[in-house]
């Protein structure tokens, strides 16, 4: 995967296969350390330890229609490659949370690319399940004496589903997808605004 | 694309994306399906998805249906996008683009003409 946004899109395919109503996605990039923490959660089936811990096998899948899957194993390769790692939490009927950590200067390091693409395209081809994304930026104060400088955006799908009136299925509309990947887009784009000061 | 990013410009669309939704529960609509498995998204599904809701928006086409699937098993030639009109068989298109899902939204799902050349299986309509 060229970006770590279609790995973020790929993890929030799994969610939906695995039931979720509610899926989570947190970026989290802190400057000050040098880590970039991306995370993928959702309220779906869940897996048992012994399962959680099979995922991350490339031979092990839960589809039948072939004995490989490449989905998490990719992840964590891209993730030890940058001297990080990935995790699983997952337990039976409560759902999975999957958190992977990146140096974030680290030479290997894919671009985070498209996160709006990933979150509008998913928030409207799935009107039923609700997207709730947090990208935080955190970097040094340019004063040596202020505290360190965190923003953050937000977007949540039901946010807009509740403008739009009850329906979610108005997620699904062309021109509404288009307004939310502008909508995160901007909303992105202002939490590195300002810097190099 | 036009920078349509505000709450206000989100609450200008409600009366057509509420109309939208009537139009498509009367009438019978052409489908879209791009496979985002795995295989898909690496190839490059998302950048097809968003070129083909970006032709449908430019269009106003709200009565077409957008939908995805996961991995059918045929890897190398993703990104894969089927298009169904009412009444036409399906036609699977492989090795789509964004140039390519463009083009296939022009020809084949606006004008009715599929795109037989870059189409890697027909189904026939039941």
């Amino acid at each position: 995967m060229r970006e770590l946004s279609l790995h973020v899109l790929d993890l929030m395919e799994n969610s939906k296969a695995a039931g979720a109503r509610t899926v989570w996605v947190s970026v989290e990039e802190d400057l000050v350390r040098d880590l970039l923490t991306i995370e993928v959660r959702d309220d779906g089936k869940g897996m048992s330890q012994d399962q959680a811990q099979a995922a991350l096998d490339p031979f092990v899948t839960s589809r039948t229609t072939r004995k490989v899957g490449l989905g998490l194993p990719l992840f964590l390769a891209a993730a030890r490659r940058c001297e990080g790692d990935l995790t699983i939490e997952s337990e039976a009927g409560k759902g999975t949370c999957v958190r992977a950590w990146f140096r974030r200067s680290h030479i290997d390091r894919a671009p985070i690319g498209d996160m709006a693409g990933t979150i509008a395209t998913f928030s409207g081809l799935n009107p039923m399940i609700r997207t709730v994304y947090s990208h935080k930026v955190t970097k040094k104060a340019s004063n040596t004496q202020a505290s360190d400088t965190q923003r953050e955006f937000r977007f949540d799908s039901y946010e807009v589903v509740k403008y739009l009136g009850e329906d979610s299925r108005v997620l699904q509309n062309p021109e509404v997808i288009n307004w939310m990947r502008c909508h995160c887009e901007e909303g992105i784009r202002n939490l590195y605004g300002g810097e190099g000061e | 694309m036009t920078g349509i990013k505000s709450i206000e410009d989100l609450r200008a669309l409600k009366e057509k994306a509420l109309l939208g939704l009537k139009q498509r529960e009367t009438s019978n609509k052409p489908y879209i399906v791009v496979g985002m498995g795995t295989c898909g998204i690496a190839a490059g599904a998302r950048e097809v998805m968003k070129a083909i809701l970006d032709e449908l928006e430019k269009r106003h086409m709200t009565d077409v249906l957008v939908s995805q699937t996961g991995c059918i098993g045929l890897c190398a030639k993703e990104p894969l996008v089927d298009v169904t009109l009412p009444g036409q068989p399906k036609v699977t298109y492989g090795n789509v683009n964004e140039a390519k899902a463009r083009q296939i939204v022009a020809q084949h799902v606006v004008n009715g003409q599929p795109v037989y050349e870059w189409a890697i299986n027909v189904v026939e309509a039941k």
